[in-house]
């Protein structure tokens, strides 16, 4: 068995794309519960459910396209993206209204509290959808591979995912940090007292920032209805990592999210490709939890006064 | 009967005494045999509950992850069972006689050195209790010494249960994967499967359940259960008054673990089998719901919750599978948002003071009312020591409560 060194750049090449499609997968993921849980220290265990909302949406106005007007087809997608992140934001906001502000000083039964949401919405799905998978019919230019050399195949879905979490990751980088919004989440999270003295209305402005990490949080689903089939329990398999990869980051910190996501898939998909799928998985959780237990407060901890 | 009614509503032994009535003599009284051996099941269930109230109510420590202690203490057991399942004899046809059939399926051909301990039925009792026990110790401290607490706590207790889940399901040679151990049949040749090893075990199950409540009776009634409550409500005063914290939270986290290990073998007993599906983190949060629902602070009441959540769990999913979801979801989120201190809340804000109002009402003439009145105050008395006993949420609730009427009245 004679491995060459172009095979051996290609396996490299290969297996470095499969770690940062990992990655973006759990940046993207990670990104709407690091502003509700690591800005606002929210337990949203629906988040997952949110991330179905954005995927179902996807997948109704794909079929919705293909009945009415089928010539739209290349272009639908983009317009869906748009559209989830409206919805998921919409639903972010009646939870907030309904539930989620009720509970702000008792963490504990948000969490409660909001994995009762997940398993109401997760009916919602199972009684509009059914309770089979469903996957959209994806555009053409979103299908099939690019090889720029022999022997080596990098899919484009893969490569979309990953551009639309850079954009994202951008949009809420610039938002958090240069947006009036984000000077008052900012200062709501870091006093909430004071903010409130100055003239922040802290409520809206916890309103506002739940909705917007539900909206990315549809994007995150909307995108990864090009990777995977969507079905009524799907967002439960992404909560634990989520959660994970804001908790390791250090909560408040965003950059601290990027960079545990990017650890997190970079050992994982390395530690697969030695090791049967489900091993590497408890390693690299094992791993997680190690780490966290030598830094409870994460890779990148903010100091701040309690 | 005025007396009675007064033990029933001041006497914790009271509820103890009513739900040993319930437990031992109500239920095997009217349920067929097949609806026993299920309360049976749910009452395993229930010591995950009590662990909770302990842990959860009493020290303030959420776990989301009470199902791996329940399926070490079942898979204990379950692995003596399945060993004594799987003799030489009744084994011949596998190409490895005498080894469990789902490694001869995955191409073991010899049991691994870990599961040999296991032919021993003491070994399987003390697996059950210490294999939990040690695993709580060993995340305990390594937690609670680092001062991991509240929401990371809960998140790292899910994450081991995924990790748990993954390895069982993973490593399907050794123990049996996705389906877990089944086809159970003798405990030291008593066959577990008939009837009447069904109201056996049925009973033993719910008189272990009565130690396991008197047990934790007893550790909240000494000081150790106050420093709990003192620890839960302000961790810091507790700990600038010389105690180490950590080493408490490790404490009331292996007896809860150890509960649960109890419950699990209990539970593979009476149902005959064990998998990753009682691990997991879904039952692990399911349980918590069940301490919710029957109140957080109440032993007694995380039975009665146990058995109530179960019973609709049963009923609605045989009559109404789509709606059982939107209800176990309405119940999630009433519970938190309604009644905080679950059925015992119920119990103690609506019941109780009825029935001692009752009493009061009864002696009309005025020369008998001197004692009463007397009496009294040294029951408000007592009332106003215990506030320490309520849970948290109940001052915060009712403040925001009385906010809101404020602005109204000026």
């Amino acid at each position: 068995m004679g491995l060459s060194a172009s095979d051996l750049w290609n396996i490299v090449v290969m297996q470095g794309f499969a770690g940062l499609s990992l990655f973006s997968v759990l940046l993207l993921m990670g990104l709407g519960l690091a502003i509700i849980f690591g800005q606002m220290g929210v337990i949203n265990m629906a988040h997952g459910e949110f991330m179905t909302v954005g995927a179902y949406t996807i997948f109704m106005l794909s079929s919705l396209t293909e009945t009415y007007a089928p010539s739209l087809m290349p272009y639908y997608f983009l317009v869906a993206i748009a559209v989830a992140f409206v919805l998921a934001f919409a639903a972010g906001w009646l939870a907030e209204w309904a539930l989620i502000r009720h509970l702000y000083r008792r963490p504990l039964d948000t969490l409660l509290a909001t994995w009762g949401l997940s398993l109401g919405m997760q009916q919602i799905f199972r009684s509009t959808f059914g309770a089979k998978e469903v996957s959209p019919t994806l555009p053409e230019w979103l299908l099939g591979s690019w090889s720029p050399t022999e022997g080596l195949d990098i899919p484009i879905n893969g490569m979309f995912v990953m551009g639309l979490t850079l954009l994202v990751t951008g949009g809420v980088f610039l938002m958090l940090y240069r947006s009036r919004w984000g000077l008052r989440v900012r200062a709501t999270v870091s006093n909430r007292g004071m903010a409130n003295a100055i003239g922040i209305n802290t409520r809206n402005t916890d309103r506002m920032t739940f909705a917007i990490g539900c909206g990315i949080a549809g994007v995150a689903g909307a995108a990864f209805t090009t990777i995977g089939s969507t079905g009524p329990t799907s967002g439960s398999l992404y909560i634990v990592d989520a959660f994970l990869v804001v908790t390791f980051g250090g909560a408040a910190s965003l950059l601290g999210t990027v960079a545990s996501a990017f650890g997190i898939a970079q050992t994982q998909s390395i530690t697969e490709f030695f090791l049967t799928g489900s091993m590497a998985k408890v390693l690299t959780l094992l791993a997680i939890i190690t780490i966290l237990m030598i830094r409870p407060q994460g890779l990148f901890a903010l100091k701040m006064r309690r | 009967m005025d007396k009675f009614r007064r033990w029933i509503a001041s006497s914790d032994m009271a509820s103890i005494v009513v739900l040993a009535i319930v437990v031992f003599a109500v239920l095997p009284a009217t349920t067929d045999i097949f609806r026993l051996n299920l309360i049976g099941k749910y009452l395993t269930y229930a010591f995950v509950a009590v662990g909770l109230v302990m842990l959860w109510g009493y020290g303030g420590i959420l776990s989301l992850g009470q199902g791996v202690f329940f399926g070490l203490g079942g898979y204990c057991m379950a692995m003596f069972l399945k060993l004594e399942a799987s003799d030489p004899v009744s084994t011949k046809i596998q190409s490895t006689p005498g080894i469990p059939d789902f490694m001869d399926w995955n191409q073991l051909t010899a049991l691994p050195f870990w599961w040999e301990p296991f032919r021993h039925l003491p070994v399987a009792l003390i697996g059950m209790l210490v294999v939990p026990m040690v695993l709580a110790a060993v995340i305990g401290f390594a937690m609670f010494k680092r001062r991991v607490g509240g929401v990371y706590f809960a998140i790292i207790t899910q994450a081991v249960a995924m990790i748990i889940t993954v390895l069982i399901i993973g490593q399907q040679g050794y123990t049996g994967g996705v389906n877990g151990i089944t086809d159970l049949k003798t405990m030291l040749g008593w066959d577990i499967r008939t009837d009447s090893a069904k109201y056996i075990l049925y009973f033993a199950n719910a008189i272990l359940l009565f130690v396991a409540i008197f047990a934790c009776r007893a550790v909240q009634r000494t000081k150790l259960g106050t420093l709990l409550l003192a620890m839960r409500d302000k961790e810091d005063r507790v700990r600038f008054s010389g105690y180490d914290v950590a080493n408490f939270k490790v404490f009331v986290f292996c007896l809860a673990a150890t509960l649960c290990g109890v419950g699990g073998a209990m539970f593979t007993l009476q149902v005959g089998f064990m998998s990753p599906s009682f691990v997991g983190i879904v039952p692990s949060i399911e349980m918590v719901i069940f301490a919710a629902v029957g109140g957080r602070m109440s032993l007694v009441g995380a039975v009665y919750g146990t058995l109530l959540v179960n019973f609709g769990k049963t009923y609605f999913s045989e009559s109404f599978p789509e709606m059982w979801l939107f209800l176990m979801a309405a119940l999630f989120i009433g519970v938190v948002m309604a009644f905080p201190n679950g059925l015992a809340g119920l119990w103690e804000s609506y019941v109780k003071p009825w029935l001692l109002r009752e009493r009061q009402a009864v002696p009309v003439p005025a020369p008998e009312k001197t004692p009463a009145v007397a009496e009294d105050p040294s029951e408000a008395e007592a009332a106003s020591t215990r506030p320490v006993a309520r849970s948290p949420e109940h001052a915060p609730a009712s403040k925001n409560r009385s906010d809101g009427v404020d602005p109204a009245v000026a």
